[in-house]
């Protein structure tokens, strides 16, 4: 059976400020019908490029050479993407071959309904009515697991939720019934349980429609969960290819295995948190704690006549000198909120919060501000957490300079050099500016500012998230060390329950708001009671193809139950 | 004229976006909000202009300083009420304003309403032609300059946008009269209508103002074609100075909407290019585009002054001129106060429409 | 402790001189970008260098009426003598249009200076503080911008100088009146950007620290939020002189004796065009074209090449590929909302002029 796509010797070379980068670096790789193929690197290895060469959207910057062969369905008809007239190009796109997209939000049209945006793909390749073709709308929207498609089929995408998007999203993709779907990241920007669905919805894809799929991403839970075979990329080039289950349990190349092992397991962290345990002083349990939250209750207040909305409600919680506290939840959980506040950005509407002794609900800036030279809050977004305009040591100073303890960022210089040594930095790198430094590093020297004036409580906002896979392995290893040695307590903020488990004492899980469940990593992770912790941490997806298989099978049954 | 304003970033809500269930009352709180705001607009413009104008002195000297003895001036004054403390005559004027009452102009002693009814229609004639003009020229081109991006006829159309604006009205107008009036000789120089034409409007009952109307009632079209004839240049210059103006708009709005993803979605679903310009990212690109329009108006008004001098044509601008040039300050406050109405209306108006498009707002 | 390899980048710092301003985005640029920044550049500059020398550059006098061999006599064609012919009042066309772009600089400076600190220090502290004094302020500067400037201009007029005006009356009246207008353009521009980098993680990471909110103003907001100043600049300055031409033309511009001014002389030439006389209107309206082109020109390049999405690239293959900064970073979620209606009280607007401004 011919293949779906066949791509030949592919080079991408793309013009940017800096010169001409080279993307794609003699790519070749071909997909059966019907078959899941992954295409796995991280930011920069060129797996984007390859999967929108495929579709033949590559931006006008952008010179491509090579071949790529696009088969139809049935196997009748082939074209060389790259060779190809914009006409037949334009007539393959949907028919031969269509595209789903990371971010559901952006990728529909916020003035047009989702009917009408299903419609034009239909009647771009044939005549169609415009009864044949909100027909067919219909149907695909049901068949995508779209509750009630006669009348959703009229809504606008901002009357959906993000996972029903992504499903609308996978519906156009699917209604000319193409033999290949590229997806890129297509549940990067969803939450762990709506992305468990998404997946099974490809799955039915590829086992129902027929349809292959060419998956594009960093997650290998994911890549373990939906596919058959596997392609490694690293700065533009294939380093590996293997059969899914070939590829978790012998990983043949240096960066493949470099890859798997930083992926972070539930489970890894439990020996490290006992033994942080038995080796604390016996009295550190009556200790003054450093946070204490009863209660909390925080809400923003609504606008001209709309009720408020309640993001934390009712959570108590502890953290210790010297612990580190991971606290879990999906979007909309609150726990940016709480870290917010404990960090004095976000007002305490009800309940108390004591940190450091002072209480927040109610506080008084001029107060609270000693306090503030013991608090160190490192966020989330690597991108703009330095004002761009000042060095790197301009910006670690900052906090020297704010308490007095250095009169400008000069005299603080020794200081800062000290920091980023501390965070494995070399010192010529407080002369650079942010933009210079790659996001791994600008974690790092956001950590540096944050324990500029040796605080006792640390406070991190998704600080890994945003990084790649084998960069966040090294930052959040840098984290463990760093707190290990300068002893602070720590609030970990995180979406992801494997990433907590590495580095926390205990782990609390929120969900809308309220607090969950609350225990060591054992507890929590091993033996979770609250039935949104089973489903969430059955939802995660594990780097491991076979287990995942019966993961599954286990989450079937409690979304069945519950 | 042009603003300078700046679109906002409100993120898209978090990684799982709620489901929208706000009730259509969004957009009512919406327009009530806007059409409340309607009132602080005015009175700020409308007292700004009064205490501006006012502390040139009473606007009975300032007309008639010279010209009559002191003692007749003082009766003068005091008959009009300008010697009451100038608070007491603020809250008076406001109040006038907001009951349509503008006064009585001091050099032809006719209620200031009815100049502004006589002399707003041949105003808004004139702006309707050259809004006509600007939607037929500048949207359309925006649009090709926006498929032809960085190319050829997208760096022409960008220039023809720039000398648009960079051509002052009266300049444009001047030069409109030289070649087309003068030269070429085919178009009238200036007025609204030849004065034969305009007799005969005059005979219809109830003449509306509005020439081509009032010309269509006759049922001449010798006089129709008159009255068009000499609102062609007007109509042009005024009409090309704000076509580059919507030209650009359309061409940056289309542009950045081409650059989304949802464009780029569609694309990958086969949609021809010219179908992604003209529906996919238009559409989204009206709102931002429409609001702006509103603020054009502004820009046209400025414009008609300028225009109705070159062209004597006798709207509210050229009377605004000549009102100036008597030093009758109560007809100039009551045109800029019927323009600080009609600036505000119109903002209001477009927000509605606005609001409309965006379905957002709606549910 | 692991050692990480530290993924140095080692790019060198560039030679200062192409890092200042207008030269850093003339080497970046190419094609048609590059062409009109180089374009406007060079009309810029020649008004400029005009205006610094008139006196050299103009054969005679703004008010000069005779010459060596007598008076000049009105409306002659343009010939030897007079390169570009004498206006109605008998003055040379060719010197008023020289010594008129002085007269064009001055406002234009003049409206800049009045407006751009006034406007930016409120748009900074309401856009910072927020509250009753942030709403209050943008509804007064809504209303204000949305009116016609040279309505307000005229107004100005009368108020300062009773009309007729000399040259320090004309174009105070102009400048004042731009100033006014553009004070609310500036304080928009700079309010929207200071609220949209009030929630960058760098500020929230000095207001953590407990910084003060001078400190932060200053050392962090500030200093983000003026980088699409330099285009309303350009504008401002395009307007002020539309305005003061504006102005002398419908009457209410600057004596001759006190000055050269293109839009009076526009106005002396309004009967002219009737006779076919063409030389008193066709110069002083080209000067005003050319100098407001070259400065949006300038303006709008700036505006393009400011945002890297409008930027175009040269294509690759024509210059030696450079070292790849690793780009760790995945690709944010979470797009711009185009809308933003339900936004603030004032529903910010794409410019009118059809730039859209960065943010």
């Amino acid at each position: 059976m011919t293949d779906v796509v066949r791509i030949d010797n592919l080079n991408v070379t793309f013009a940017t400020d800096g010169g001409a980068v080279k993307a794609v670096d003699g790519v070749s790789l071909r997909v059966a019908p019907g078959e899941v193929l992954a295409i796995v690197g991280e930011s920069g290895s060129g797996k984007t490029v390859t999967a929108k060469t495929i579709l033949g959207l590559l931006p006008e910057t952008a010179i491509a050479r090579g071949a790529v062969i696009l088969s139809s369905k049935d196997g009748s008809n082939s074209n060389d993407v790259l060779a190809v007239s914009k006409q037949k190009l334009r007539q393959l796109r949907g028919t031969d071959v269509s595209m789903v997209f990371q971010e559901p939000s952006t990728a529909l049209n916020p003035v047009f309904t989702v009917g009408w945006q299903i419609a034009e793909g239909i009647r771009s390749h044939g005549e169609f009515t415009r009864k044949q073709a909100r027909a067919k709308a219909i149907e695909i929207l049901g068949r995508v697991g779209i509750p009630d498609p006669e009348s959703r089929v009229d809504y606008y995408p901002h009357q959906f939720s993000g996972g029903q998007k992504q499903r609308v999203v996978i519906a156009m993709a699917l209604v000319l019934d193409p033999g290949l779907i590229v997806a890129d990241e297509p549940t990067t920007a969803l939450d762990v349980t709506v992305q468990a669905e998404i997946l099974d919805l490809l799955r039915r894809c590829r086992d129902e429609f027929g349809t292959a799929i060419v998956l594009i991403t960093h997650n290998m839970g994911v890549v373990a969960d939906l596919a058959d075979r596997v392609v490694v990329m690293y700065e533009g080039k294939i380093v590996e290819e293997a059969l899914a289950q070939e590829l978790f349990s012998n990983p043949q190349h240096d960066y493949t295995k470099r890859l798997l092992g930083s992926v972070p397991h539930v489970g890894h962290g439990t020996t490290r948190a006992s033994a942080r345990l038995a080796a604390r002083e016996p009295d550190w349990v009556d200790q003054a704690p450093v946070v204490v939250a009863d209660h909390l209750e925080i809400q923003y207040p609504g606008r001209l006549g709309k009720p408020g909305f309640t993001a934390v409600d009712g959570v108590s919680f502890v953290i210790r000198s010297g612990e580190v506290l991971g606290l879990v939840g999906e979007s909309g959980s609150g726990k940016t909120t709480i870290g917010r506040a404990m960090g004095g950005l976000t007002r305490v509407t009800g309940g108390s919060l004591t940190v450091h002794g002072h209480e927040m609900n109610g506080f008084k800036e001029r107060a609270f501000k000693k306090v503030r030279s013991d608090i160190g809050f490192v966020f989330q977004d690597p991108a703009s957490s330095f004002n761009p305009l000042l060095t790197i040591a301009e910006c670690v100073a900052e906090p020297l300079v704010v308490h007095g303890r250095a009169a400008n960022p000069r005299a603080a210089r020794k200081r800062v050099n000290e920091l980023l040594e501390a965070v494995q930095l070399p010192r010529t790198f407080g002369d650079r500016y942010p933009h210079e430094l790659s996001g791994g590093q600008r974690q790092r020297a956001s950590l540096a500012r944050a324990l500029a004036l040796e605080p006792s409580l640390l406070i991190a906002d998704e600080p890994t998230s945003a990084l790649d896979v084998s960069v966040q392995a090294k930052v959040l290893e840098l984290f463990a060390e760093i707190q290990a040695e300068f002893g602070f307590a720590a609030l970990f903020i995180s979406h992801d329950l494997a990433v907590v488990d590495i580095l926390a004492d205990r782990i609390a899980v929120l969900y809308k708001g309220k607090l969950v469940e609350e225990g060591t990593g054992a507890e929590v992770l091993g033996a979770p009671k609250d039935p949104y912790t089973q489903r969430l941490l059955a939802s995660l997806p594990v780097p491991d193809p076979a287990a995942q298989a019966l993961r599954r099978g286990e989450l079937l049954l409690l979304r069945a139950a519950g | 004229m042009t603003t300078v304003a700046v679109k906002p970033s409100v993120p898209v809500g978090g990684r799982v976006s709620k489901k929208k269930t706000s009730p259509g009352g969004g957009i009512g709180r919406y327009l009530l909000i806007r059409f409340l705001l309607i009132f602080p607009t005015i009175f700020i413009l409308v007292s700004m202009v009064f205490w501006l104008m006012r502390t040139t002195g009473d606007p009975i000297t300032a007309a008639l300083g010279g010209k009559l003895p002191p003692e007749q001036l003082a009766e003068r004054i005091q008959a009009a009420g300008y010697d009451r403390p100038i608070i007491v005559q603020y809250f008076e004027y406001l109040g006038q304003v907001f009951t349509g009452n503008f006064g009585t102009t001091i050099s032809t002693n006719r209620p200031v309403s009815e100049v502004l009814l006589t002399y707003g229609s041949a105003t808004a004639e004139l702006v309707f032609y050259a809004l006509i003009v600007a939607f037929v020229i500048g949207i359309p081109l925006g649009m090709v300059a926006a498929y032809w991006r960085d190319k050829a006829p997208d760096a022409f159309l960008r220039v023809f946008a720039i000398l648009c604006y960079a051509t002052p009205v009266f300049f444009a107008g001047l030069l409109l009269k030289l070649v087309f009036a003068v030269w070429l000789n085919v178009l009238p120089v200036a007025g609204r209508s030849t004065t034969g034409s305009e007799l005969q409007l005059q005979l219809l009952p109830n003449p509306t103002g509005i020439y081509t109307i009032d010309a269509l009632r006759t049922g001449d079209p010798a006089v129709l074609g008159d009255v068009l004839a000499h609102a062609v240049l007007p109509g042009v210059a005024l009409g090309l100075l704000t076509a580059g103006v919507f030209l650009r708009l359309v061409r940056t709005n289309v542009i950045g909407t081409l650059g989304t993803d949802y464009v780029d979605a569609a694309r990958s679903r086969g949609v021809n290019e010219f179908r992604l310009v003209s529906k996919h990212a238009y559409r989204p690109a009206l709102i931002p585009i429409i609001t702006v329009i509103g603020l054009q108006i502004a820009l046209l008004l400025g414009g008609a002054v300028l225009t109705e001098t070159t062209f004597e044509w006798q709207g509210l601008g050229f009377m605004l001129i000549e009102f100036i040039k008597a030093r009758d300050f109560v007809a100039v406050q009551g045109i800029v106060a019927l323009l600080a109405v009609i600036v505000a209306l119109s903002n209001f108006i477009v927000d509605i429409i606005a609001a409309l498009i965006d379905p957002r707002v709606r549910y | 402790m692991t050692t990480l390899t530290t993924e140095a980048t080692n790019v060198p710092k560039a030679p200062l001189w192409t890092r200042l301003p207008v030269v850093h985005q003339l080497r970046q640029s190419i094609g048609l970008q590059r062409g009109m920044l180089v374009v406007g550049l060079i009309i810029t500059g020649v008004f400029i260098l005009t205006a610094i020398f008139a006196p050299l550059l103009a054969p005679y006098g703004y008010s000069q009426l005779r010459g060596d061999n007598g008076l000049f006599g009105a409306q002659q064609a343009p010939s030897g003598e007079h390169l570009l012919g004498t206006t109605v009042g008998g003055y040379d066309v060719l010197s008023r249009v020289i010594w008129g772009s002085q007269t064009a600089i001055t406002v234009m400076v003049v409206a800049v200076l009045l407006s751009i600190f006034a406007g930016v220090a409120l748009g900074l502290v309401s856009g910072y503080f927020g509250g009753w004094l942030d709403r209050v302020l943008v509804v007064i500067c809504d209303a204000v911008y949305a009116f016609p400037a040279l309505l307000l201009a005229i107004v100005m007029g009368i108020v300062i100088s009773g009309g007729r005006s000399d040259l320090f009356g004309g174009i105070l009246a102009a400048a004042i009146s731009i100033t006014v207008v553009f004070i609310p353009q500036y304080f928009r521009v700079i309010r929207a950007e200071t609220v949209r980098i009030k929630a960058e993680a760098y500020v929230e990471s000095a207001r953590v620290l407990g910084a003060s909110n001078g400190r932060i103003m200053f050392r962090h907001v500030l200093r983000n939020a003026t980088r699409t100043l330099p285009l309303i600049f350009t504008l401002n300055a395009s307007e002020a002189l539309l305005t003061l031409a504006g102005l002398g033309f419908i009457g209410f511009g600057i004596e001759p004796s006190s000055a050269a001014e293109w839009g009076y002389d526009l106005n002396k030439s309004l009967s002219d065009v009737s006779s076919g006389i063409w030389w008193t209107s066709l110069f002083p309206g080209l000067a005003i074209v050319l100098v407001v082109l070259g400065i949006t020109l300038v303006g709008e390049s700036l505006n393009d090449l400011a945002d890297p999405r409008l930027r175009s690239r040269r294509a690759p293959g024509k210059t030696a590929v450079a070292p790849i900064t690793p780009a760790e970073i995945r690709d944010p979620a979470g797009r711009i909302d185009p809308s933003g209606i339900y936004g603030s009280l004032s529903t910010p607007r794409v410019r009118s002029d059809g730039l859209e401004s960065t943010s």
